[in-house]
């Protein structure tokens, strides 16, 4: 059977850019294209682009268009919010992230560390959720930044970000949030949540990649640059503006959160029901992550005697797209590092599959999904040595029972 | 990414299933590491009659024992002994390098079902 269908359920990994969003970009690729820091009149309208997209981006987030820096995406803005703050930052030389955060930031805490920075990590509960009491508890006059995820990227789940900004305002240290996930989905504003820094990725609703904010709060400073070079974003990061990429991501942003109420209200009531269908369809299912408390668009759920790769691999075979937190589809040697800080074991963590669904997924698209979910998991269990020995201690666990009866 | 016969073997697999009347077993791996490898081998006077198999993991684990089971069918266990994870490679014109470990499971398999039909022809005598 060949693919009679695309079924594209990986909108957490990225999106397509909206008509309306490359339709604004598409001036800046050439009519109007001045450098944004020429003095020129061609110069000048790219800059009045800028300057405007900057405004736009402001608008949404109820902030200042100064505290807005324009990155090449959420990693750049994380590994920022991470390295930028320096040893100077008032004496303080620890960081404190969580053991679920995207490797942009594990990676380059990893990095710090190695460098000096004491860093430590707040672990999980069940659901995947960061506790303010564990926080409470780790947080000293030497942490200088805390940084926690506003949504996880894999299970979806939301932290109470509120609440662990105001303990780290209460010790005098900052607090960053990577919103890559969150925004377009749910309501972020910074000041809201209290937070001095957030990162926010362009590509994650339907704005282009390679293009994103970090929101630093007015009066933060950041001393170091990732990039040094020309007076780009008030010095602070080098480079000549890719006029055409910011323009689409404020577009992108503008879109997304003018029209979330409407999306994101049926992409929540379509995912519910993908749930319910997989639950009630297929067997040995757990579904990852907290059942309510967690991202509109994300599902994600482990299939007992299957491997994830495997099943990611079947899917596709149906043209349904989705993603794996196996360690086998990453290359690393271990599986998800958000699952096995739930508790998990590694089976269940290599098991893992994120759907992540759009403004455009239908209903019509979750069933044949859930049909052909239930083809390719049936093909995999057939082949795989853990179902058989299930099967085989369920026979016996008949015969032990029907044996019983009989005495 | 994979080759097209990767593919195509992890969609048709062949040898698949436990074997009713397997004269050996060769296990590998471990639900930790996410791939477990189950070879029954069925052997008369020392020649593979049939194999077959039952794998938990990805797309390549599985590919790469559908090749192997079928490589070594009617082969001597000395010839099968020889089987390397490079030819399993080969059979499935290339493997991602982060997948090789795959081969190695198949060949290792391979050995480890003889090696039980050996143990068990020992304990026999």
């Amino acid at each position: 059977m060949e693919n009679i269908k695309r079924v594209y359920l990986d909108h957490s990994a990225t999106t397509p850019v909206d008509p309306r969003v490359l339709k604004k970009m598409l001036p800046y690729f050439g009519e109007v294209f001045g450098n944004a820091n020429s003095q020129h009149s061609f110069g000048q309208a790219t800059n009045i682009a800028v300057d405007e997209a900057r405004r736009k981006v402001a608008d949404v987030f109820n902030v200042k268009p100064n505290e807005i820096y324009f990155t090449s995406g959420g990693t750049e803005a994380d590994n920022w919010a991470l390295k930028g703050l320096g040893k100077s930052n008032k004496g303080r030389t620890e960081i404190i992230t969580s053991k679920i955060e995207h490797d942009a930031i594990l990676k380059t805490a990893k990095q710090l560390q190695e460098q000096g920075i004491s860093v430590k990590y707040l672990s999980v509960d069940e659901y995947g959720q960061v506790s303010p009491d564990e926080l409470k508890k780790m947080i000293s006059d030497k942490t200088a930044l805390v940084s926690v995820m506003l949504a996880n990227n894999e299970v979806g789940t939301i932290q109470p970000i509120k609440e662990l900004a105001s303990i780290a305002k209460a010790h005098g240290a900052l607090f960053h949030t990577d919103a890559v996930q969150a925004v377009g989905s749910i309501d972020v504003k910074p000041k809201e949540l209290g937070v001095d820094m957030m990162s926010v990725s362009g590509h994650k609703f339907y704005g282009p990649k390679g293009v994103g904010i970090l929101y630093v709060r007015g009066g933060v400073k950041l001393e170091n640059r990732l990039i040094t070079g020309g007076f780009q974003e008030r010095t602070m990061r080098g480079g000549t503006t890719n006029v055409p990429l910011v323009v689409g991501f404020a577009e992108s942003l503008f879109l997304a959160v003018n029209e979330m109420g409407k999306n994101s209200a049926k992409i929540q009531e379509l995912r519910d029901y993908f749930v319910k269908e997989v639950e009630s369809k297929i067997s040995h299912v757990i579904l990852n992550g907290h059942r309510e408390n967690r991202l509109p668009q994300n599902t994600n759920f482990s299939f007992e005697f299957i491997e994830g790769e495997g099943l990611l691999f079947g899917l596709d075979m149906f043209g349904i797209a989705c993603s794996s937190g196996s360690a086998c589809s990453s290359g690393s040697l271990e599986p998800s590092h958000v699952l096995l800080a739930m508790g998990f074991s590694h089976e269940r963590a290599h098991g893992s599959i994120r759907f992540s669904l759009g403004k455009h997924t239908t209903k019509s698209e979750i069933d044949y999904t859930v049909n052909s979910l239930h083809k390719v998991c049936k093909k995999l269990r057939d082949l795989s040595p853990l179902y058989a020995q299930y099967n085989a201690s369920q026979q016996n666990d008949l015969h032990r029972a029907s044996a019983k009866r009989m005495v | 990414m994979y080759t097209s016969k990767v593919i195509d073997e992890f969609k048709n697999p062949r040898n698949v299933g436990e074997m009713e009347d397997a004269t050996a077993l060769g296990v590998v791996g471990g639900a930790e590491c996410g791939d477990i490898m189950n070879m029954y081998l069925k052997i008369e006077n020392d020649v593979i009659v049939d194999a077959s198999f039952l794998t938990y993991g990805c797309a390549a684990a599985i590919a790469t024992s559908s090749v192997a089971t079928d490589m070594i069918k009617g082969k001597t266990i000395e010839e099968a002994l020889k089987v390397t994870n490079k030819q399993v490679i080969e059979h499935l014109g290339g493997l991602p390098a982060q997948k090789i470990h795959c081969s190695v499971m198949a060949e290792e398999s391979i050995k480890a079902a003889i090696d039980d039909y050996r143990a068990n022809k020992a304990k026999a005598q």
